[in-house]
């Protein structure tokens, strides 16, 4: 029985049902808080939404929007004291078979992780161990998760880092982090990430930290990659501009809960929630506009700034700082659909 | 505002940095010209290496440049003396990137705000230094009542204020913010946009905007300068850099930006490669190593800038060929 069978065998007595045939990962009112001595965090509350195979769905937020914790909830890598307190997260295995992970073993986990699941991150450096060359990294997680020797790990570390554009890969692979660039560490980290042919990638901001021009070149490689390989991308980032390159769904996140869901373009020719429109507003390259002056027309910044996760707002947590507050937004209130598979969290939008 | 004077607020003239390394001569700023008129909201732009921050430092001498001179209103500011300096720095201020580190967590918001009127000798008493300090909190959209408040209790974005506001206590003429909106949530940033828009319309001040966003560059500056590897790439109004760019760097750093306008999206031309190294720049021009137009003539000379236009320059060889 080879490695990857077993993976699959330790299974995995959670119930998956409820996952559409064509869906890799369903998200089901899923709740994590961080519970301290004498407070909690309530970081997630209630957030669904479900990405179909080899598709992009970008979560987009701000700081403390819960969207980074949203990813560390999928893969098991919540740190103490966070916890899933609610709601299920299906899945489906390579083998077809779905599975949903809130309920699934450590050891399991460690099983999806990597080989079935694989995750970047916005910084490359601290991903990447500074004491080992780029090759042993890849070619650790290649012979840790398959069924194969040290020298056909190498080969293969070599063509994956062909496979992300890394030029010279056959010398390259020998070099050590601290060797390359930015750009060229977020290369060898999606290299990693694709070393076991994983059915979901969730990048989690990987091109935040990298400069424009050099973005540009990764959202191009994992734009080509996806297309090539049929991976299903989960996406993180809070900057609108990317979400427009790369998603084709999009869910915004506001203090801890999904405010709005909409395919792309839906999202930004109609955007419903407040939020989002709040949002888009304050972009400036969305704001060629000028007044009779010729002058440029003032940004619309969002007054105020987000609740404390400790100290939310009973209904809506945007009513503190929405322009179309009214009493019932005291109320909670729920996602539902405002168009075609459009949803959104304002009942007052949603009627308008 | 002064009246004095005429002509542009700062001239800097051949600004150069070189930073010595047991590796090498790090040159990080070479030949850098342009001028800072009067009242003015000008942007530097430019990527990871560019120069942007020495640039700003340099111009303060909070790092002293090693060629070139910095003409402030009339005085070569790299030639003063260290009380020359410090009478010198009451005009101009700078406001940091990071709103966390930039404040002293120990230190109250009224000291913060008042220490810069006490080392400049504002305000007789503290009752007078703290009326200034609420005037400032007042202005750039804090209360007054945060006075006794430690930098902690604040959001990022307040933080932003409340440095703004300490470096308009010493009324200066000249503000550098330097990544000023970098660490800031998008809608957060905006209310700062806003803000520096106000105090140079309200204040009369001259504002050097460094960033590396060249969106936000184009929406809040009249004038910007593009910044490649430590050289001037090219120089103009934000509008005609903008909707013209000259330099094939300006081009391909305009096409790379992550647009949510479908109709607004250029044609993407992706740059290959990184920047080169500082420590060894490439010879001739220094985007010709990733430069889609280069010919062997960009190797041999440093190309100076071109007239696009009488007050858009850029530094290509190739200028109007491609």
């Amino acid at each position: 029985m080879s490695r990857s069978d077993e993976a699959t065998t330790d299974r995995i007595s959670a119930n998956g049902q409820g996952l559409a045939p064509d869906e890799v990962l369903a998200v089901e009112r899923l709740s994590t808080h961080f519970v301290y001595k004498n407070r909690t965090a309530k970081v997630i509350r209630d957030v669904s939404f479900r990405l179909k195979k080899g598709r992009t769905l970008a979560i987009v937020g701000e700081s403390g929007s819960g969207k980074s914790v949203t990813s560390l909830s999928i893969m098991g890598l919540l740190s103490e004291p966070g916890r899933v307190v609610d709601g299920r997260i299906l899945y489906r295995l390579s083998s077809g078979e779905a599975v949903d992970l809130t309920g699934a073993s450590k050891r399991t986990m460690r099983r999806i992780r990597g080989r079935e699941i694989s995750m970047i991150f916005q910084e490359p450096m601290s991903s990447l161990n500074p004491l080992q060359t780029v090759g042993d990294q890849i070619a650790e997680m290649i012979w840790l998760h398959m069924a194969t020797n040290r020298a056909n790990a190498r080969k293969r570390a070599v063509d994956l880092l062909r496979l992300v554009e890394i030029p010279g890969a056959e010398r390259r692979i020998d070099d050590y982090p601290h060797h390359m660039s930015g750009g060229m560490r977020q290369r060898v980290m999606i290299a990693m990430a694709l070393a076991c042919d994983p059915s979901l990638l969730i990048a989690d901001e990987p091109t935040t930290a990298l400069d424009v021009t050099i973005q540009a070149q990764i959202l191009d490689l994992m734009r080509r990659l996806q297309g090539e390989l049929d991976m299903s991308i989960l996406f993180i980032t809070h900057d609108m501009g990317v979400v427009a390159e790369i998603a084709d769904d999009v869910a915004v996140m506001y203090a801890g809960v999904a405010v709005e869901q909409a395919p792309v373009r839906r999202l930004f020719d109609a955007p419903n929630h407040p939020y989002t429109r709040g949002l888009l507003a304050s972009i400036p390259e969305a704001n060629r506009e000028r007044d009779d002056k010729g002058q440029r027309v003032r940004l619309t910044a969002i007054p105020g700034t987000v609740p404390s996760l400790y100290d939310l707002p009973p209904g809506c947590p945007f009513e503190t700082r929405c322009a179309w507050r009214e009493e019932a937004c005291l109320e909670p209130v729920s996602l539902e659909p405002c168009g075609p598979d459009h949803l959104s969290r304002c009942w007052k939008m949603r009627q308008a | 505002m002064n009246a004095r004077s005429e002509g542009p607020l700062v001239s800097i003239e051949g600004l150069g940095k070189t930073f010595p390394t047991s590796a090498g001569d790090v040159q990080a700023l070479s030949d850098v010209t342009f001028n800072i008129e009067r009242g003015s909201l000008i942007g530097l732009v430019g990527e990871s290496g560019s120069g942007k921050t020495t640039l700003g430092r340099c111009l303060l001498r909070l790092v002293e440049p090693t060629a070139g001179r910095v003409v402030f209103d009339g005085t070569d500011i790299t030639a003063l003396d260290q009380r020359g300096l410090k009478a010198m720095r009451k005009r101009m201020q700078i406001i940091f990137q990071d709103p966390f580190s930039s404040l002293n967590p120990r230190m109250r918001i009224r000291q913060i705000v008042g220490e810069a009127l006490v080392a400049h000798g504002i305000g007789r008493n503290r009752r007078e230094r703290d009326d200034i300090v609420a005037g400032l909190l007042e202005e750039v959209g804090l209360s007054a009542d945060h006075m006794g408040r430690f930098p902690h209790e604040f959001s990022g974005g307040q933080r932003q204020r409340i440095g703004i506001a300490r470096a308009l206590a010493v009324e200066p003429e000249f503000i550098i913010a330097d990544e000023s909106v970098s660490a800031l949530d998008v809608s957060v940033q905006a209310q700062i946009l806003n803000l520096l828009q106000d105090l140079r319309d309200r204040r009369g001040l001259t504002i050097l905007f460094i960033a590396h966003d060249l969106s936000v560059v184009e929406y809040l500056c009249d004038e910007m300068v593009v910044l490649y590897l430590g050289r001037v790439a090219e120089t103009g109004p934000s509008d005609d850099v903008y909707r013209l760019p000259g330099h094939p760097y300006t081009r391909a750093l305009l096409s790379a930006i992550p647009t949510i306008d479908p109709e607004g999206r250029q044609a993407r031309q992706i740059l290959a490669g990184d920047i080169p190294s500082p420590l060894s720049p490439p010879s001739g021009c220094v985007f010709r190593t990733r430069c889609p137009h280069a010919i062997d003539a960009c190797a041999e000379k440093v190309p100076e800038p071109h007239s696009i236009s009488s007050r858009h320059h850029a530094a290509c060889l190739r200028l109007g060929e491609i």
